[in-house]
């Protein structure tokens, strides 16, 4: 499990190309945001885009906590929901007495109320890592969620903090009116917070979270505090976060309670370990697969929460390093150029797999909809497939799939792990894995 | 002049337990000093006493003349004491390279800095690899240290005991569980790494304790009984019959 975050500077050194491969991440990335809308120019397209942008920075943000302190926080989104409310009051002031501060800077509002709130709370909150700041942070998150709603004038109750961004003083000619304005806003803030956070792990003190999230104890006996180490971290942890919560206030023109929820501490939970919280790009494609599916999933299924929890134990369960911890594996198989010595199996073994996977959708689905009474569709749509679910076919194709598909997928399963052990010790011979 | 470890009439109590009664000890600065006794006597704790990773119930201690009884240990790591530990206690997920870089950053005067890249510290990067030279491990730099063999893993706790500059340095048991040869040459790093520092070390190897110190000392049930050079606690009585007798037949 090594640290991502030591990779690029050791590719530096080790390679002469090494330096041009890894400013070229940051750049094709850069092309990417810049390109992706004048592909997909349609305007859920963009909405999408734009949440994604932020759920990355918000992940990363997260990490920060997670991945690189070791500091479990069941309370994050306080900070993104606060960094939301503070930037749509300023937002608000700035139109109200025409004041000098155009959109773009907003977000750093935001990040500045995340950050006020981490110094506030963070000094007692960071005191022990572990179930003791799991603990307070959940009740922290409890404790700024009701309070949301009940001091109304701050918070605006169930309905929230409306703003007008078109109210602000323009820049460039932008209005920041239309979506593609705001996605270009939120693209530019993606790029500058992702090199920053990046950054942040290779200073001092990024290291020196590294050895914390380890090893508190050996830390004390290196000169450092762990206490003030984890509230640093915690700080910037807070201030990423309200700058996430600024872009969301923009991009919603509204702030409310949800932004602040158990729900939305949730969702960064999720996107920071289904991407894989021990590299830095983990966060990154966890905020990219959980944003899409939440917002597909939706469109599908009245149950995706369902699903979003079946992925969750999934990947707690078999993959814990996440999907970026999946991908970094392969790493030394490509190196020793021994990869196509596990691609053969993960063929075979996709086909009964996929089929497993089709039955338990078919299961969940006709369960649901079977329980769900009048009103609801009997029909599932499954690969085109109609499947009513008041017939017995159904249920027996649904078990079917499950039952032999789990029987068939396990034994292909077996020949993975035969075939990567075979793979490994290749590329032990060769030298590139430990 | 000064000691460079100085403890007088330190008592720790667990409960109504003492483990330490009465403990007395000074060793000079320069000075390589030994504590040996049986199992239970208290030398752990007489580390975790000094080290500031418990606190004594009453007494002083003090280093290089400065009372530091009661502070926290990183506290008394930045007045120059460090200490390495008995059971293996590195960064497990982060590199060789990664584990001294990061015991190397407080005594180079980078603190909290976040707005330094680390691989551009010329001195942090230098001290680093001086180190990993001196410890024989510059060829695994890149390996997770959880991935280190055992007397791999013993080597790097000495490194990053001594990574900080301190000039106490405090090895517990560094030679534990190693074979001959491992231990031979962990005690030929020990002599050269502490050239010129104070050392204070716990060893049940006696050949190790023999070779290496110029002082030693007897604890026994939380007291010291002897305090000498190996010459007169070799024909100390007391010693003999309390500890030593058993070990060296």
């Amino acid at each position: 499990m090594s640290d991502t975050a030591t990779t690029a500077p050791d590719m530096l050194k080790q390679q002469p190309g090494g330096a041009m491969r890894f400013y070229g991440i940051w750049l094709i990335a850069g092309i990417a945001l810049i390109v992706l809308p004048l592909i997909f120019s349609s305007g859920s397209a963009l909405t999408s885009f734009s949440l994604i942008g932020i759920a990355i920075i918000f992940a990363l943000s997260y990490n920060i906590l997670l991945g690189q302190t070791g500091l479990l926080s069941f309370g994050h989104a306080v900070h993104y929901g606060l960094g939301g409310f503070l930037a749509v009051h300023v937002m608000n002031a700035v139109a109200n007495d025409n004041l000098p501060i155009p959109l773009p800077v907003i977000p750093l509002v935001g990040g500045i109320g995340g950050l006020a709130f981490a110094i506030l709370v963070g000094w007692v909150m960071t005191k022990r890592a572990g179930t003791v700041f799991a603990m307070i942070s959940l009740g922290i998150g409890e404790l700024v969620a009701s309070s949301s709603l009940i001091l109304r004038s701050v918070f605006g109750g169930e309905s929230g903090i409306t703003t007008d961004r078109t109210a602000l003083p323009h820049m460039f000619g932008w209005t920041f009116g239309p979506q593609i304005q705001v996605y270009y806003l939120i693209a530019f803030w993606v790029m500058v917070s992702a090199i920053a956070m990046y950054a942040l792990t290779r200073t001092p003190l990024g290291r020196i979270c590294n050895a914390v999230r380890d090893n508190p104890e050996r830390v004390e006996f290196i000169g450092y505090d762990p206490h003030v180490v984890r509230y640093l971290a915690y700080g910037f942890a807070g201030f990423f976060a309200g700058f996430a919560g600024g872009l969301t206030g923009i991009n919603f023109e509204i702030a409310n309670s949800a932004y602040l929820g158990a729900t939305q501490s949730g969702f960064v939970l999720f996107a920071a370990f289904i991407g894989g919280t021990a590299y830095f790009f983990g966060p990154i494609l966890g905020a990219i697969i959980v944003t899409y599916l939440q917002l597909g999933l939706t469109n599908v299924t009245t149950v995706w929460q369902l699903y979003f929890g079946i992925i969750f134990i999934a990947i707690v369960m078999f993959a814990p390093g996440g999907v970026a911890g999946i991908l970094m594996r392969h790493r030394p198989l490509i190196r020793a150029k021994a990869l196509g010595m596990v691609i053969p199996s993960y063929l075979v073994a996709a086909i009964p797999t996929l089929a497993l996977v089709l039955g338990v959708i078919l299961s969940i689905e006709t369960v649901a909809r079977y329980t769900a009474g009048e009103g609801e569709s009997n029909i599932v749509n499954l690969l085109g497939i109609p499947f009513d679910t008041t017939t017995a076919a159904t249920w027996v194709v649904a078990a079917v799939l499950v039952v032999g598909g789990f029987l068939v997928a396990r034994m292909t399963w077996r020949r993975i792990a035969e075939a990567w052990d075979r793979a490994a010790t290749v590329a032990r011979d060769r030298g590139h894995l430990a | 002049m000064t000691a460079a470890i100085e403890i007088k009439a330190v008592q720790k109590h667990f409960g109504n337990v003492a483990i330490i009664r009465d403990l007395n000890l000074s060793v000079a600065k320069g000075e390589r000093h030994a504590i040996i006794g049986p199992n239970g006597a208290g030398k752990s704790t007489t580390f975790n006493l000094i080290s500031g990773h418990i606190k004594p119930s009453s007494g002083e201690i003090r280093l290089n003349g400065d009372l530091v009884s009661g502070l926290r240990p990183f506290e008394i790591n930045r007045r120059g004491l460090s200490r390495s530990f008995q059971v293996t206690n590195v960064f497990a997920r982060m590199t060789v390279w990664e584990n001294v870089r990061c015991a190397v950053l407080w005594g180079t005067g980078q603190r909290y800095a976040f707005w330094k890249n680390v691989d551009h510290l010329t001195e942090v990067r230098e001290r680093t690899a001086e180190i990993l030279e001196d410890i024989h491990l510059s060829h695994r730099r890149d390996v997770p240290a959880g991935l280190l063999t055992y007397a791999e893993q013993r080597e790097l706790e000495i490194g990053i005991t001594i990574a900080g500059g301190a000039n106490v340095i405090m090895l517990d048991e560094p030679t534990a569980g190693m074979s001959h040869a491992e231990t031979e040459r962990a005690v030929a790093l020990i002599r050269r790494l502490t050239e010129g520092r104070t050392l204070v070390i716990v060893e049940h190897d006696m050949s190790v304790v023999f070779g290496l110190a110029d002082r030693i000392s007897v604890l026994v049930y939380g007291n010291i009984i002897a305090s000498g050079t190996p010459e007169e606690i070799r024909g100390n009585p007391k010693v003999r019959e309390a500890y030593l007798g058993e070990e060296t037949h």
